[in-house]
């Protein structure tokens, strides 16, 4: 009979389908983690514990907000019935996540840099609260936060930065040291410009193509959650409504004789299956919270691109500034003015400038050209290298993110056969208790 | 007759607002000063006492001697209006009737008819119900095809329950319905439209009395009544909101499986597990839908019969209090009269007999009304419970087909399984 969880058939072909929340977050993890790098090599990292904290800010008003404690301890593997080490803790809140991924974002632009857990609760079906102290908010926010962690940790380049480094083990004097390393002098303004105005002539095709792929999964995502939430908004009402089954059956089968213990104890199991579905959505929630990182690295994606467009503009706006310096030295050399220029005119209106004085021009043209060759060589090298390394990394995020994808695809899969075994659960019990009626 | 103050359960027969035939409401052969209305006929009477005996065997099944389905509704176009023409065919061995195979066509209106006559002749035997006119919730059209098809099975079932009760499948009436060609001749011969009306005046005029005491079991019917027409009209609601919350759900879930496919369009490598998983959406959508139709059209029309059910039993149970209301006003009158005392005994006797074949009518009645209920009840919810179970596992089977499709290495729990 179908009702007992796990027949034989099913496990046989199957394997076990029965992933509890937990399993399916180390899942994410342990791929994380195969990939190891010298710093998990080295040690564990995890985010365990959250807690509310009160204080002033810098506007010297009273604030409440949300601290995170990092565990970090070394990754040894603790021998048979021995303890594992006490692990070094620091509590870290939410700013200083973003601080540590601005500076990341800066310092490594050619890099797709994970993203953080949203700050604010979005795509949430009705239930959910969008309260930022809301326990269950805070819960996935903490597990995000691990998994951010976890991902530089896991990045062969990202893993190797001191700061990084020093923001998991030095709780006091860490904001300092990032701000001693001077990283918002190279913040490029222009990464945040929708202007038109750097429109860039030879953009590496690739990336066109990349930036318009991450736009589009931008979108395809945005709307794939929202539509989630409401199928999980309607659910919820389905499953609820069969609550009042449980009510109205216990009234009832206080008037009934011989149908009365058969109708009580079916509405037991209504009341059951009513309250299944909370625990449902929450498992399903962790599977959006899967698909929402990826939303979120649409916004890495897109940065990288912009930044490949920024450092090719560069180039091209110095290339051709040289080549202006070119022709007006071949003008000066030659005198045939092919453009116009008004030092031409006036000086074709007010009289020609001595000898001396043009041959003072050219030289400090000369001298301009030479660095212009310089800047442009230099621009060049640079761009090539970003078009190399973001490259490199791009293939890297391919890769992670169709297999993390498949795996949330997976878990979904497996939220929706836990809700089936119970449901079938449910309602072969109350068959039973019917056909005692 | 200003005054027209129907009783809910004759409402639906008297102002029968498809009826243009109103000639045949006024019989000739009744007369308000006809005394009773309720021809207690000799066979009728001795069917009640046979009750307890017939029961049994009624139940059982093993003698089940006559067979009656409703099926092939028909649109019918004239002049005047548009109806549907249902055919009842009839199998038996039953002596009474002179073949073993009938088939007549009948419209929603000679059902209300019968029930009509049969709660004339029987007012405290509980009949079943017949679907109502109107559908009130605006949910489906008077000729949709759902609406034609619920209305003739619940036809179908209430035939089939006045075959199944031990007095009424045996009534004239019921006999001249399922054999007579055409019955527009019989139906103009029945009592009528004012005989009703008498009952109802008699009716108001006792009840604005009141009656003096009614016995306890009937009380306790009363009380139990109320309370199983409030929890299986609750039950009612409660069925049609999953409905509603279901339909919901599906309307979104149709949403749900474009946007995979959408995804997989912009995708590489993982374009076949997200049109994978649209199939599944997909899949399942269909059988949430089937889902909704069984609960639509096993579940709800049998909690709707019982709903109105309960509505009849009241009806059963005013009738009964208001013979037993006349039995007393007359009682009084005789202990107050002078003269004429010996007619007026006579009349008292006859409705003192009256009220204690009523009660045993309803007594026996009740017991085979409560078991009826308990099947009907039991197995839609059987029912139920079984195509949830089917949905479910239906689902079940389309997710582990993903889940297969997807794990590429056997994971190591699979080899353990193997080998134990």
């Amino acid at each position: 009979m179908m009702a007992d969880s796990g027949s034989s058939e099913e496990i046989a072909v199957i394997g076990n389908t029965d992933l509890i929340s937990d399993e399916s977050e180390n899942n994410l993890i342990n791929t994380m983690v195969e990939r190891e790098t010298a710093l998990l090599r080295k040690m564990e990292i995890n985010v365990t514990e959250a807690e509310k904290r009160s204080g002033k800010n810098t506007v010297n008003m009273q604030e409440t907000y949300t601290v995170y404690l990092i565990e970090t301890r070394p990754a040894e593997t603790v021998p048979e019935g021995g303890t594992p080490a006490v692990p070094d803790t620091l509590w870290r809140r939410y700013s200083e996540f973003e601080l540590l991924r601005t500076y990341l974002l800066v310092t490594y632009p050619y890099i797709i840099i994970p993203p953080l857990p949203e700050k604010r609760a979005e795509f949430v079906w009705h239930k959910l609260s969008a309260d930022n102290l809301d326990p269950d908010f805070v819960e996935r926010r903490r597990v995000g936060l691990e998994n951010f962690l976890l991902r530089v940790a896991s990045h062969p380049v990202l893993s190797n930065d001191k700061i990084f480094f020093r923001f998991l083990t030095e709780e006091k004097g860490w904001r300092e040291a990032v701000l001693e390393t001077g990283f918002q002098d190279k913040v490029d303004s222009r990464l945040k410009s929708l202007s038109a105005m750097f429109r860039v002539k030879n953009p590496d095709k690739r990336f066109t193509a990349l930036k318009q792929y991450s736009d589009e999964l931008n979108t395809v995502i945005s709307h794939l959650l929202r539509v989630r939430a409401r199928v999980a908004d309607r659910l919820y009402g389905v499953y609820k409504v069969h609550g009042n089954y449980g009510r109205v059956f216990s009234e009832w089968s206080a008037i009934e004789k011989e149908m009365g213990d058969g109708l009580q104890s079916a509405g037991h199991h209504m009341d059951t299956y009513a309250a299944s579905i909370d625990d449902i959505l929450e498992e399903e929630e962790h599977y959006a919270d899967q698909v929402k990182e990826y939303l979120f690295y649409t916004d890495a994606v897109r940065s990288v691109c912009r930044k490949h467009e920024l450092s090719q503009y560069d180039l091209e706006m110095a290339a051709q500034d040289l080549a202006y310096k070119k022709q007006q030295k071949e003008e000066l050399a030659t005198g045939i003015v092919r453009v116009f220029s008004l030092k031409g005119m006036t000086s074709k209106l007010f009289g020609q400038e001595s000898q001396e004085q043009r041959e003072i021009r050219l030289a400090a043209l000369e001298q301009s050209i030479q660095e212009g060759e310089e800047t442009v060589k230099e621009k060049n090298a640079e761009c090539q290298e970003f078009v190399r390394t973001a490259w490199e990394d791009i293939e890297r995020f391919k890769e992670q993110k169709d297999k993390d994808l498949r795996e949330a695809l997976i878990s979904y899969a497996v939220v929706q056969i836990s809700m089936c075994k119970k449901g079938i659960q449910v309602w072969s019990n109350a068959k039973e208790c019917f056909s005692k009626m | 007759m200003s005054e027209h103050t129907v009783p809910a359960d004759l409402s639906g027969h008297m102002l029968d607002l498809d009826e243009d035939e109103d000639l045949e409401v006024f019989s000739k052969s009744t007369s308000l000063a006809d005394g009773s209305s309720m021809p207690n006929s000799p066979s009728s009477m001795v069917n009640q006492y046979r009750l307890e005996e017939d029961d049994e065997e009624q139940q059982n099944g093993n003698t089940k001697d006559i067979f009656i389905t409703v099926d092939n509704p028909e649109s019918h176009v004239t002049a005047i209006e548009t109806f549907i023409m249902y055919r009842v065919l009839t199998k038996t061995t039953r002596s009474e009737f002179d073949s073993c195979e009938y088939e007549v066509h009948r419209r929603y209106q000679d059902f209300l008819w019968l029930r009509s006559k049969l709660e004339e002749n029987y007012p405290t035997l509980i009949i079943h119900p017949l679907p109502e006119k109107f559908v009130m919730k605006g949910m489906v059209e008077r000729f949709s095809n759902d609406f034609i098809e619920t209305r003739r099975k619940a036809l179908h079932r209430f035939l089939n329950k006045i075959s199944e009760h031990p007095i009424l499948s045996y009534n004239q009436h019921f006999k001249v319905f399922l054999t007579a060609q055409e019955l527009a001749p019989h139906r103009k011969q029945s009592a009528g439209f004012l005989s009703r009306m008498g009952e109802t005046v008699r009716a108001v005029a006792n009840s604005v009395r009141g009656l003096s005491s009614r016995p306890e079991e009937f009380t306790l019917m009363q009380e139990y009544l109320e309370n199983f027409s409030n929890k299986i009209c609750s039950v009612n609601k409660v069925t049609q909101r999953v409905i509603k919350e279901q339909r919901e759900y599906l309307d979104e879930l149709k949403q749900y499986s474009p946007t995979y496919v959408q995804w997989a369009g912009l995708e590489g490598e993982l374009a076949e597990p997200l049109k994978d998983v649209a199939s599944c959406v997909e899949r399942c959508s269909k059988e949430t839908e089937e889902q909704i139709q069984h609960l639509s059209q096993v579940l709800l029309p049998i909690l709707h019969e019982y709903v109105l059910c309960g509505e009849t039993l009241k009806a059963v149970m005013r009738r009964r209090d208001n013979i037993q209301a006349e039995f007393e006003a007359k009682n009084e009158t005789l202990a107050s009269k002078k003269a004429d005392k010996e007619a007026m005994q006579v009349e008292v006797d006859g409705l003192a007999d009256r009220v204690e074949m009523a009660n045993n009518a309803l007594k026996g009645d009740w017991s085979h009304w409560q078991n009826s209920m308990r099947t009907d009840l039991k197995s839609a919810f059987i029912s139920t419970a079984e195509k949830n179970v089917e949905y479910y596992e239906k689902c079940l089977a389309v997710w582990e087909l993903f889940l297969l499709s997807q794990r590429v290495e056997p994971r190591k729990e699979l080899d353990e399984e193997d080998v134990s």
